[in-house]
């Protein structure tokens, strides 16, 4: 047993065996978060949804606001590891584990918001028992839950040759490592399977994530609301939601680069590959946010213009010059300049876009409602303690999520690292020869 | 099958508000607190909307409308339902369930008129206001959302004494409640496909609109606009 324990890559399995101090305490806090949260929203069961800020007509808010931002967060995980993958790129490897980790946490606590929003939870079966598959709720019902599964799998084959490493080091959880490893023993037939599987998957899991983002922008894009009733929103939600994810996944990487000591796997590089994709994400989303807003405003009718002032001019202009500062100039100012694109600044893009985007929901949803068609006063949506403790929990939970994680299983592909080193050169090298044309290229390779 | 709907004349209406206080007390629509009131969660079934104001303090004429659930023919909050708690009932009328509501709102977000109301508290009243419940009506738990239903448990009773009587079902058997307390006999309400009763000859009015037809929701509320002098 001695001599598994030395390993090139020990550093990866080092959280799961050892725990500082520190870790407890932010657990503990976490937790006190999460437990906080909890009471409130038990107290907003016994009382009833009044416990909230919302009114007639904002009758959607803060719960609604973070089901989509969270939904959007997990397109971190999936997609991106997915496209990575599917693209050969390289340097996915260190980064594919925690992007998936990312969409399993969070779709859980996404998915559980528009629970938290029901005024009646104890009905929730209803939807199952006589569900109407004409209303959008359904669809999203749907493919949240398809989108969970797939992303599930997605997460836990690629981990299976990981447990099986866990469970011949033996030790802590040796039976739930065995359960769960399968009998893998990293045979040949054992890998090709596997292989086989995770290619199905990440292709089947890119259209799945695609259409959940799409399906969720459509619970507002079917209505008749005047800023909601648009055709751009599909696309719309996907782009941003990509955007947030990646932003979050750079968040998390440099959080716990710096606790478990992974500076030898995540390096610069791997931060400014991620930094120009979120540049991208940027300029798309501002695409997007300026040809919608353009031919509202073109368009000139009365209840769209309500929103829209409203918006630009009116009570909430100050959150959307916010949101585009966070989600457009900030990320530009620090991804396109060389010296500020450092992790720091790219850490600072990150959280920006984040905030950001979270604020873009708050945007689209709150004043739609804010401003009926009819002449009713403008609503005032104020949210209330129990709404701002359940958010803060939401974010808690996830934290304390990834955390649990980290102690359970590597946050870096290990069998995938090991993989990378031993044939990814020689693949590599494989590859570019058949792209280069001349035979020359070709000896100044191999030379190399 | 009738089509009932309803003809509010903006010319006869003196605004004096008796169809939306009757409306509450008729229905067991919550009364809610100050506070709550204050912050946009007053539960009305049918909602006095002021549109305009004419010329200044103290001399103003305030233009209103009375709105209620326009009772759409193409109803879009029906539309995204996800679990069938409003539905259009054969005679026009769109109907709730309570006991299968989630108390999602979607269909208060989708509902052009803003119309729906959601019980955001428990019903707690004093005992005095309890004890002058309408019996016809449940009182709503906290979490649905409700709205107007042009009284359909009028109708019910109306269609059992006919029945009990051997008859038809006479216009002036089934009357809404505002329609009943309109001191000025603004309100006409009746069968939309019978081509004599009062409602359908007044829809021939040239004043006669309808909110946000442009939106293809048929409402089957309407209006006669009001001349000005």
């Amino acid at each position: 047993m001695d001599n598994h324990h030395y390993d090139e890559d020990e550093v990866l399995f080092r959280p799961i065996y050892e725990t500082g101090k520190g870790f407890y305490a932010l657990a503990c806090a976490l937790a006190a978060i999460v437990v906080f949260g909890l009471v409130m929203y038990i107290r907003q069961l016994v009382f009833g949804l009044g416990e909230t800020g919302m009114n007639e007509p904002v009758s959607w808010g803060f719960y609604i606001i973070s089901f989509v931002f969270f939904i959007g967060i997990s397109h971190a995980g999936t997609l991106i590891s997915a496209i990575l993958r599917l693209s050969k790129a390289e340097w996915r490897r260190p980064i594919t584990r925690m992007a998936e980790v990312i969409t399993g946490i969070v779709l859980i606590i996404g998915g559980l918001h528009p629970v938290i929003d029901l005024g009646r939870p104890d009905r929730i079966l209803h939807l199952v028992e006589r569900g109407r598959l004409q209303s959008p709720l359904l669809w999203d019902f749907t493919s949240v839950s398809a989108y969970f599964t797939a992303s599930s799998i997605y997460l836990y084959l690629p981990l299976i040759p990981d447990i099986a490493l866990l469970r011949d080091r033996g030790g802590k959880f040796h039976k739930l490592y065995k359960v769960l490893a399968w009998g893998y023993d990293g045979s040949e037939k054992q890998k090709h399977a596997l292989e086989r599987a995770i290619n199905i998957l990440m292709v089947l899991v890119i259209p799945i994530a695609v259409s959940v983002h799409t399906i969720i922008s459509w619970i507002f894009g079917m209505t008749l609301q005047p800023g909601w009733h648009s055709t751009i929103f599909g696309p719309y939600f996907v782009v941003g939601a990509i955007f947030s994810g990646i932003a979050a996944l750079v968040i998390v990487m440099i959080a716990f680069r710096k606790a478990y000591h992974l500076e030898n796997y995540l390096k610069e590089i791997h931060f400014r590959y991620l930094g120009t994709l979120l540049m991208v994400m940027s300029l798309l989303w501002f695409y997007f946010t300026f040809a919608e807003y353009l031919t509202t405003f073109y368009g000139h009718e009365p209840p769209e213009m309500r929103v829209f002032d409203y918006k630009f001019i009116g009570s909430f202009a100050p959150w959307f010059w916010l949101m585009v500062a966070c989600n457009f100039i900030i990320p530009v100012i620090f991804l396109s300049n060389k010296k500020l694109k450092t992790i720091g600044g790219i850490l600072t893009a990150s959280i920006a876009v984040v905030i950001g985007m979270w604020l873009e929901r708050l945007i689209i949803i709150v004043p739609s409602l804010a401003n009926p068609r009819l002449p009713y006063p403008t609503g005032i949506y104020v949210p209330s303690l129990t709404e701002i403790s359940l958010l803060a929990a939401g974010i808690a939970a996830f934290i304390l999520g990834f955390m649990g994680f980290s102690k359970l299983f590597p946050l870096i592909s290990v069998w995938e690292i090991k993989e990378g080193r031993k044939e990814s050169v020689r693949e590599v090298t494989e590859r570019l020869n058949e792209y280069l044309p001349t035979s020359k290229h070709v000896k100044v390779i191999e030379e190399a | 099958m009738p089509r009932y709907g309803m003809v509010i004349d903006l010319n006869k209406c003196t605004q004096c508000e008796a169809c939306i206080t009757v409306c509450k007390l008729e229905n067991n629509v919550q009364i809610v607190s100050k506070e709550n009131a204050e912050m946009g969660r007053a539960m009305f079934w049918m909602n006095m909307l002021t549109k305009n104001y004419e010329g200044d303090f103290p001399n103003i004429r305030p233009e209103t409308l009375p709105v209620s659930c326009m009772q759409c023919d193409e109803p879009s909050c029906i539309k995204v339902c996800p679990v069938r708690a409003t539905y259009k009932r054969d005679d026009g009328i769109v109907a709730q369930i309570y006991p299968q509501c989630i108390g999602c709102r979607y269909c208060m977000a989708n509902c052009p008129y803003t119309a729906k109301v959601f019980n955001w508290f428990k019903d707690e009243q004093p005992v005095e206001i309890e004890k002058s419940y309408n019996p016809d009506v449940s009182v709503r738990p906290k979490g649905i959302v409700e709205k107007c239903t042009f009284c359909i448990h009028r109708l019910q009773k109306a269609k059992e004494q006919a029945k009990a009587e051997h008859r038809k079902l006479r216009e002036k058997d089934y009357q809404p409640a505002c329609a009943e307390v309109c001191s000025a006999d603004a309100i006409y309400f009746g069968d939309l496909d019978d081509p004599n009763s009062k409602v359908s000859k007044v829809m021939k009015d040239y004043r006669r609109f309808a909110l946000q037809e442009e939106l293809g929701t048929k409402p089957k509320v309407q209006y006669l606009s009001a001349m000005s002098e």
